[in-house]
């Protein structure tokens, strides 16, 4: 089943001279950990603005094509009932927080829905702990680091529990440990919950593995789009200057000076090792 | 040159985060500072421009004690670019942003404009000149606040996370620019949590843990030493986790550069598959 679908998805801001949008046609599918990515100022994060109706409800500006996420035309239903569908964590976790204590942040949108306070609780504090932040949930989300913020917004969208989590560089500002285990955590909902998931990242060191599928944009269009296996081995991609996992790298400068590992393109460090480790063992 | 003397720094808060940091930055230096969040990177640097002053210690730039003298009187050879852009960027126009400090330091006009050009193409954000920061995405708006401080030329240069949204492009050529400013006797601290860049650029890094320096080397030497990167939160690069798991080829340890790993695996592959 399809969950995302935009068709001939054209976007120009307000008092912008060029479409940031250019005929963007992509399906994203229930249950799927869709990766965006693609050169800096290729506007992923625009994307990411049509798909729970800021763009165009709260953006305005001239939208084009047709878009329909989880079955509503995102373009005739407000905002506040796309959240509930959508959740959306902001690439700047300043620009989503406001509450004088990081429970009341992460239980805002609760709030709004009219959920019972006592599953309102229970929520909370699941993904409160998920984030990782239970124990600073009574301080204020303004005096804490962009890491801990970034953990706070995440958490605020997950307690939500929504269809659709939408991601944009959602670690930037964590240490590399947190930004491992954020995205363990983000794996975890996608798999356990079905929960689809759309993220932003240049960094597919970290992500390229999760993924089940990859979009590459080039200013405003997508320019690749498929299986991350194909897409990240194809000497094309490298070209377009994505940041290919190393481990893929590896693999292919391998296979270039005569070395072949298999026909499976690995993605991670794990699979590339497993590779190299079976093309070693002693052959009957 | 930047010299930490036995540095501790208390937030009025009480937090305490820095304790008894020891360390010299040399001329042409450049260091990585990497760490868990909250371990003190950014309070630490904010100590080489003078924004912050320690609670303990010293700390001289290029001999001159940072308490006795004022920002804007390091801010000529110090330059910094933060962390997130916002917090720095205010101009109407992405040319008017970069020539913010030009004409402060009192530069002649032609050759703020000289230099306005210089930053503009660099960064690619010509196209840009005449468009408000606040209309480009994430990823240009750190380029224009790299831009505005690359602008001056500074002696010594902070940058905060340079890495966050940018492509791998753009990346490439911020590791080129640094090399070249290295050549020119200048001085690069970075702080970043990208530790792919510094297995790229394998420069001097610094780990830091709960306020203090846990480990000081070569690139080379610390991201390939998992026990150590463990403390301060660090997950060793790509190149360092496959070695990891190929005990049997007997690698080298300390490698992080993907050429040399690919050269090492076909010398050693090449005996075995014959």
């Amino acid at each position: 089943m399809v969950i995302i679908e935009t068709k001939n998805l054209s976007y120009t801001y307000p008092g912008g001279t060029k479409p940031s949008l250019n005929d963007v046609s992509i399906k994203i599918k229930a249950g799927e950990f869709a990766l965006i990515t693609g050169s800096s100022g290729s506007r992923k994060t625009t994307i990411c603005r049509c798909f729970n109706g800021l763009i165009p409800h709260f953006y305005k500006g001239e939208l084009e094509g047709e878009i329909r996420v989880a079955d509503k035309d995102t373009t005739k239903h407000p905002t506040f009932e796309m959240a509930k569908e959508v959740g959306l964590v902001f690439q700047n976790p300043e620009n989503q927080l406001f509450a004088l204590s990081i429970e009341k942040d992460v239980a805002f949108g609760l709030e709004n829905l009219g959920v019972p306070r006592e599953k309102m609780r229970q929520r909370v504090d699941w993904a409160l702990k998920l984030a990782g932040i239970y124990d600073l949930r009574e301080r204020s989300p303004h005096e804490i680091s962009g890491g801990q913020q970034q953990r706070v917004a995440i958490a605020a969208v997950l307690a939500m529990q929504p269809k659709i989590i939408v991601l944009d560089e959602p670690t930037s500002f964590l240490d590399p440990l947190s930004a491992k285990k954020i995205f363990e955590v983000i794996h975890d909902l996608n798999r356990k919950l079905g929960i689809t998931v759309v993220l932003v990242e240049h960094r597919l060191d970290l992500t390229a593995k999760y993924a089940d599928h990859i979009i590459i944009m080039d200013k405003g269009r997508v320019c690749q789009d498929g299986n991350p296996r194909t897409i990240l081995g194809a000497e094309s991609t490298r070209l377009i200057g994505v940041g290919i996992p190393k481990a893929t790298l590896l693999f292919q400068m391998l296979a270039k000076d005569g070395l072949k590992l298999g026909s499976v393109v690995p993605l991670s460090s794990d699979e590339i090792a497993q590779s190299l480790l079976e093309a070693i063992k002693p052959h009957d | 040159m930047i010299e930490v003397q036995d540095v501790g720094f208390t937030y009025p808060s009480g937090v305490e985060a820095l304790r008894g940091v020891a360390f010299t930055v040399n001329n042409g230096e450049f260091i990585a500072i990497m760490g868990q969040n909250g371990a003190g990177k950014t309070t630490l640097v904010k100590h080489f421009n003078g924004l912050l002053k320690p609670s303990i210690g010293r700390v001289l730039v290029d001999g001159i004690e940072t308490k006795k003298t004022s920002v804007a009187s390091l801010a000529k050879k110090v330059g910094f670019v933060f962390q997130n852009p916002d917090h720095q960027l205010f101009s109407e126009t992405v040319e008017e942003e970069i020539a913010f400090a030009l004409k402060n330091f009192g530069f002649e006009e032609e050759t703020i404009k000289k230099r306005v050009t210089w930053a503009l193409s660099f960064l690619e954000l010509k196209k840009y000149r005449k468009t408000s920061p606040f209309m480009l995405s994430g990823g240009e708006r750190k380029r224009v606040a790299l831009a505005s401080v690359l602008a001056w030329n500074p002696e010594i240069l902070i940058l905060d996370e340079p890495t966050i949204g940018q492509d791998y492009k753009q990346k490439e050529k911020l590791r080129q620019f640094i090399l070249q400013m290295q050549t020119q006797e200048k001085t690069i601290v970075i702080v970043t949590h990208d530790v792919e860049f510094v297995a790229e650029c394998n420069p001097r890094v610094l780990l830091m843990t709960e306020g203090r320096i846990v480990a000081d080397g070569q690139g080379k030497n610390i991201l390939a030493n998992p026990e150590v990167l463990a403390k301060s939160s660090v997950v060793p690069p790509q190149v360092v986790q496959i070695f990891s798991r190929l005990n049997e080829l007997e690698l080298p340890k300390n490698v992080i550069d993907l050429y040399e790993a690919k050269d090492l695996l076909l010398k050693k592959l090449e005996k075995r598959l014959r």
